[in-house]
């Protein structure tokens, strides 16, 4: 079942407590996310989003991956 | 040979690879359309990976790169990103500077039109 705005940032608060999070998208398959966090100092972007689909533990990945498509933006605070 | 046999050979065997949804000619994917059709205007020689057709590939590829999405893109062997990550770099400049730091041939003016076209 498609996962909504409010249980994607949940689950990313838990990995990413002070982050500044913002999760977009209505249909709960496409959606967006915005996060800008301290750990992300110095990592590429790669690293940085492997922490983020690491913090959305599977939800992403195999058949029946709920979040079909999350577009991502990750880096560090300014 | 396993899966992830035949993808360490096909990203070591080839310099550009693409595993994605569908074919360079006929994607089957927004995100996978999105970069082929990049490289393809970009006149980048790539390889490209239909993982559609080998569900084995298509879990393996995200083993092997601990990346769970499909598009990915592989340049000399290593793993650079999917979707976003590779708009990103193609609309900053960062994969014009990774091409050539490889030596991988492009077409310059077409990443320049890229840029301009989506500014």
């Amino acid at each position: 079942m498609p996962m909504q705005a409010h249980e994607i940032e949940a689950l990313l608060r838990k990995s990413f407590p002070n982050a500044q999070i913002k999760v977009d998208g209505d249909d709960g398959v496409h959606m967006s996310a915005v996060v800008i966090d301290e750990s992300f100092r110095g990592q590429n972007r790669v690293q940085q989003q492997r922490a983020v689909y690491a913090a959305l533990k599977g939800k992403m990945d195999g058949a029946n991956g709920e979040l079909h498509a999350l577009a991502l933006t990750t880096r560090a605070p300014d | 040979m396993s899966a992830q046999d035949q993808i360490k050979d096909k990203v070591t065997t080839n310099d550009v690879v693409l595993f994605m949804k569908g074919t360079k000619t006929m994607p089957q994917c927004g995100f996978s359309s999105k970069v082929a059709g990049v490289l393809n205007y970009m006149g980048v020689d790539y390889a490209d990976v239909n993982v559609l057709a080998d569900e084995e590939i298509r879990q393996g590829i995200k083993e092997y790169s601990d990346w769970p999405t499909i598009p990915q893109l592989y340049v000399k062997g290593e793993f650079v990103g999917g979707c976003d990550i590779f708009t990103e770099m193609t609309l900053s400049g960062e994969l014009d500077t990774l091409l050539e730091a490889k030596g991988v041939t492009f077409d310059k003016d077409a990443a320049e039109q890229i840029r301009a076209h989506n500014s």
